[in-house]
């Protein structure tokens, strides 16, 4: 049996909905060899694949390199950055589709580094480049594709936040406690706790930093004292070798969920 | 915080996720804006993070986290409210007003808005005050508009 | 009203009703359209109320207020029955000779009837004026004859019989069938086919489905929508049902745009009268299919009228949209198989039924099937809702029932389908309007807006204004649309405020092209259209201002130079007033000084100015 996510999609499918309605959130399937696969072409290279699977997934199992900012495997695709575009189709009725969230398909034919593939990941690189002009990581994608400069205007130099919403996603998917949000519309969006206050819901646990892949999140520890998104949290140290594990609260937050007495996440995994 | 007042709105919904963007419009047609401590109480009863209230009252442009004057102006900005000089009555009013779009006077009377088309595209430029609609009107037209409203 | 508890108890029902009637009886019906609305539309009729009790007719004259009767400029309209006398332009203060001479005496009030400008024929009769003559009104044919609350007048209208021949005489596969074969395409600017998308969304697994109304009209110039949700809801509501039996969905929503609250009023109203009825509720017309239609308002967000984030925000998030597949037939609303549609898609249905598709089918031409309903406004003579068969031309509907430009000057260009759509130049005035067509030439249908421009209109502040809108509702999800938009709007700022470069209109170009096939949604991928449009349209329009800094419409205002012409001005300081940076003094009764360094060229002194003593150049 093989736990597969079948939604693709980042809508939360369960609370809310009347009884009738039934969230489709995990679909379990057999997986026997070979009776359900998929045969599709990649750049000329006929691949098998699970029916399951994104493009994207299928296409980086099968070695073929598609570059991605705003993918995670643990996370929901939300297909937001655009850089995993491929073209399907064949000529001339070929479009743009995002790889992280369709499905492969009996008889696609892909194309993850044609022409109009490139001139739109150049662009969304040139874009972001212009937006965030001192974060490597975009400076490095972006020279990997041969673009070393932006033609377009630059509003604050320092910006390094891309909007992806990694952090968001980590927050709200992984973490469940959804501290921080993506705010505004267009003009203005940015990444923010409610009432840019400091977040109640914040257990403090630093992975919205972790995840993020300029290293925009601020957070600094001193004293035993880890401080982000403009609250101070007491770090525990580990009962038996005296290193910081993680903010007291964050545990407690563990604790609550799991049911166990607290002081068992008083003690670091190295100790266990 | 009124209890009694949100409760009154909840007691509308059956308190599922999916009822927070009607409720947040009840709150703002009732309190002009959309308070802090009620947004915290409606997180608890519809069972909704936070943030994603904040993200939805920064989203949608109806909702406003800052009290609203007494009267509500938007100068619509349609394309054919644009045609016909509608840049030009928002700044009018604006600067008769002593306020930008977006914003609200300091004595709190007036809130100036724009608005993307009303449909009385023939009636170009339009103007609603509340929820009177004002027909063709032009700069020279709008002290006599303003008056009732002071 | 009963509850019908039965077709035979609908059918009895509406016999008796008819038989009341007297066909012949004199109606006055007010028009309380969109347009007419902000005009007195209420005045008129409260006058018409008073005037009508006074002289005794109140019994025998019926006095309605309708929907929107088009010839929205000519407003407050009134028309009367049966005789089709159409009067325009009436005020609280025309009722009273209106009873008097025409309901009393058959006399016809001259100077209240249109005259045609070419002519100067008085038209009385409404199928007389050219711009209903050349109209077919199939969604619009209700909206000057029925009380949009009366659920009566719609029975009387055949309404509901649709309703009552599909759960009596017809399968879901048959009415998929019949919507698949009248070639009925989406009205909401997809054009999608909808009889596919109900066909998909029928044979999605499961057994939970939802129907949706997408009432979310924000294109800006566009109203049909309005004035349909406030004119004649029940034909959406009868749409609905039979598309909810069709798919075998039980719940559906009407989402309407937070800006007209009127049609949520009316719709409110509707769904109540449907469910005292039984049009909604359990067992419908005793045929064991059930469905309930809740109303959900927008809040705000033109991007809500992309499907994928209207659903998410019914759900209660931000309207993002999101990547498709999954579809919304197959995954939409919760996750679940969803079939929605445009308010005029919906309208379209219970005729098709009635009549038959090959009915509907014989109308329009090969690919785009039956009528289309536009809102013809901007610089012509005649604005309003028009209804055509598709394949119409651009003169036909701008000159024949437009009546040509406003002020006898040149046409220049039509935008058609809003923000997403382009600009339409005159040599292409006699493209047969589809969605294959308009397509071909770098727009689309859109919902219906057409917005007619004269040479007043400089090409560069419309791409701007359009950027600008979209900037400001662009959700800010992907990369292409939000910072694409943010420096296409950028750029053309350059080019009005005279700092335009000769690369900037490659570089808008090569933009627009990535936006159009890396943006996630709609919204981003048409946003290059009014700007390309322009370009390839207009394209030496935007070179003056670039290479010559001069704006020849006399729009872009960083590009115009303000002067006070001594001999013309009285000295009346009006545009001192005005003026929000006090650039302009003098003495009174003295001719003004308008100082160049302080003008910041909003031309607020232009537009006030009474004796033309403003020049512009």
């Amino acid at each position: 049996m093989r736990l597969v996510l079948r939604n693709l999609s980042i809508r939360r499918r369960e609370g809310g909905v009347g009884e009738e309605d039934m969230p489709l959130k995990i679909v379990e399937e057999t997986m026997e060899p070979n009776t359900s696969e998929v045969g599709l072409t990649i750049n000329g290279i006929f691949i098998k694949s699970h029916p399951g699977l994104s493009l994207l997934e299928a296409a980086r199992q099968n070695g073929f390199d598609i570059p991605t900012l705003c993918y995670h495997p643990d996370l929901p695709a939300e297909g937001q950055c655009r850089l995993c575009l491929v073209e399907i189709g064949e000529y001339p009725r070929t479009r743009l589709v995002n790889s992280c969230t369709y499905p492969v398909e009996q008889g696609l034919v892909v194309q993850t580094h044609s022409e109009k593939v490139l001139q739109a990941r150049r662009m969304v690189l040139e874009l972001l480049l212009a937006r965030c002009p001192k974060a490597t990581l975009i400076q490095e994608m972006a020279a990997a594709m041969g673009v070393y400069e932006s033609r377009f205007k630059t509003d604050d130099p320092e910006e390094l936040c891309i909007l992806c919403g990694l952090c968001v996603r980590t927050c709200r998917e992984i973490v469940g406690v959804s501290a921080i949000s993506m705010a505004h519309r267009a003009p203005g969006k940015q990444v923010a706790t409610p009432f840019t206050e400091a977040s109640e819901a914040c257990i403090g646990c630093g992975s919205c930093a972790f995840v993020c892949p300029n290293n925009v999140i601020p957070y600094t520890e001193k004293d035993g004292i880890r401080t982000i998104w403009g609250r101070d949290f007491e770090l525990q140290p580990c009962n038996v070798c005296g290193n910081y594990i993680a903010p007291k609260y964050q545990l407690e937050h563990w604790a609550q969920l799991t049911g166990d007495p607290v002081e068992t996440f008083f003690v670091c995994k190295d100790c266990r | 915080m009124d209890q009694a007042r949100l409760d009154a709105i909840l007691s509308r919904y059956e308190g599922e996720t999916a009822d927070l963007i009607p409720v947040l419009q009840d709150i703002q047609d009732e309190y002009s804006y959309l308070p802090k401590d009620e947004l915290k109480e409606v997180a608890k009863r519809l069972g909704v993070p936070l943030t994603q209230i904040f993200s939805v009252a920064t989203f949608f442009k109806m909702f406003s986290l800052l009290p609203k004057g007494r009267h509500q102006i938007k100068v619509c900005l349609g394309t054919t409210c644009h045609l016909r000089g509608g840049q030009r009555l928002l700044e009018s009013v604006g600067h008769r007003l002593g306020v930008e779009a977006g914003y609200t006077t300091k004595d709190m009377q007036f809130s100036l808005d724009t608005v993307g088309c009303l449909g009385s595209c023939a009636q170009a430029p339009v103007v609603m005050i509340d929820d009177k609609y004002f027909a063709r009107v032009t700069v020279d037209k709008v002290p006599k508009i303003l008056k009732p409203f002071k | 009203m009963p509850k019908f508890e039965s077709p035979e108890h609908l059918r009895e029902y509406r016999r008796q009703l008819l038989a009341r009637r007297d066909p012949k009886q004199p109606q006055v019906l007010v028009c309380g359209g969109p347009g007419c609305l902000p005009l007195g539309s209420e005045e008129v009729a409260a006058a018409f109320t008073e005037e009508l009790g006074k002289n005794g007719l109140a019994a025998q004259v019926l006095l309605k207020t309708s929907g929107c009767q088009g010839l929205c400029d000519q407003g407050v309209r009134v028309l009367l029955r049966p005789q089709e006398i159409s009067y325009q332009k009436v005020t609280p203060e025309d009722v009273p000779e209106i009873v008097e001479a025409t309901l009393k005496n058959g006399q016809v009030v001259e100077r209240l009837v249109y005259e045609d400008s070419a002519t100067h024929e008085h038209l009385v009769h409404k199928a007389d004026i050219p711009f209903y003559r050349g109209q077919n009104a199939l969604v619009l044919r209700k909206l000057d004859v029925i009380d949009p609350m009366s659920l009566d007048d719609y029975l009387a209208l055949g309404g509901y019989r649709s309703l009552r021949k599909v759960l009596t005489e017809m399968s879901p596969e048959e009415v998929i069938d019949a919507v698949e074969r009248s070639g009925l395409r989406g009205r909401g600017g997809g054009g999608f086919p909808t009889g596919r998308k109900w066909r998909v969304c029928r044979e999605a697994p499961g057994e939970v489905k939802f129907i949706i109304c997408n009432g979310d009209e924000g294109d800006p110039g566009a109203f049909m929508d309005r004035a349909v949700m406030e004119g004649d809801p029940h034909a959406i509501l009868e749409g609905m049902i039979i598309g909810a039996y069709a798919i075998g969905a039980r719940k559906g929503y009407i989402y309407v745009r937070h800006e007209y609250p009127l049609a949520v009023k009316r719709l409110s109203h509707t769904l109540d009268q449907a469910r005292e009825c039984g049009f909604l509720g359990n067992n419908i017309l005793r045929s064991g299919f059930g469905l309930d239609i809740k109303i959900n308002r927008g809040a705000g967000a033109f991007v809500c009228g992309e499907e994928t984030a209207l659903m998410a925000s019914i759900e209660g998030f931000i309207g993002e949209p999101s990547p498709r597949p999954p579809y919304p037939a197959q995954q939409g609303l919760f996750g679940l198989p969803t079939v929605i549609n445009n308010v005029e898609t919906w309208a379209n249905i219970p005729e098709i039924i009635n009549m038959g598709p090959e009915w509907f089918a014989a109308i329009g031409t090969e690919k785009s099937k039956g009528t289309k309903v536009f809102s013809l406004v901007g610089a012509v003579n005649h604005t309003g809702l028009v209804e055509v068969p598709m394949g119409t031309t651009l003169r036909q509907i701008i000159f024949e029932l437009g009546g040509g430009i406003r002020q006898d000057r040149e046409f220049k260009a039509v935008q058609t389908g809003g923000p997403s759509g382009g600009c339409i130049p005159k040599q292409f005035l006699d493209l047969p309007v589809d969605y294959d067509s308009l397509q071909s030439v770098g727009s689309i249908m859109g919902s219906g807006g057409m917005i007619v421009m004269d040479t007043g209109s400089c090409m560069v502040d419309v791409a701007r204004y359009f950027i600008s809108f979209l900037h400001a509702e662009s959700c800010g999800k992907c990369t292409p649309c939000r910072e694409g938009l943010k420096n296409l709007l950028f750029i053309l700022d350059e080019i009005i405020a005279g700092r335009g470069e000769e690369e900037h209109l490659a570089l808008m170009e090569e933009l627009c092209a990535a936006m159009a096939s890396a943006s996630i949604c709609g919204l981003g991928q048409s946003a290059p259209n009014p700007v390309l449009s322009a370009l390839k349209y207009f394209r030496a329009e935007y070179e003056t201002h670039i290479r010559d800094k001069k704006c020849p419409a006399l729009v872009c205002r960083p590009l115009l130079k303000f002067t006070i012409d001594p001999e013309s001005c009285t000295g009346c300081l009006a545009c001192v007033r005005e003026c929000p940076v006090g650039a302009i003094t003098g003495k009174k009764k003295m001719p003004q000084e308008l100082d160049q360094e302080l003008c910041v060229k909003c031309g607020l002194c232009y537009e006030t100015c009474q004796f033309d003593a403003v020049k512009v150049e």
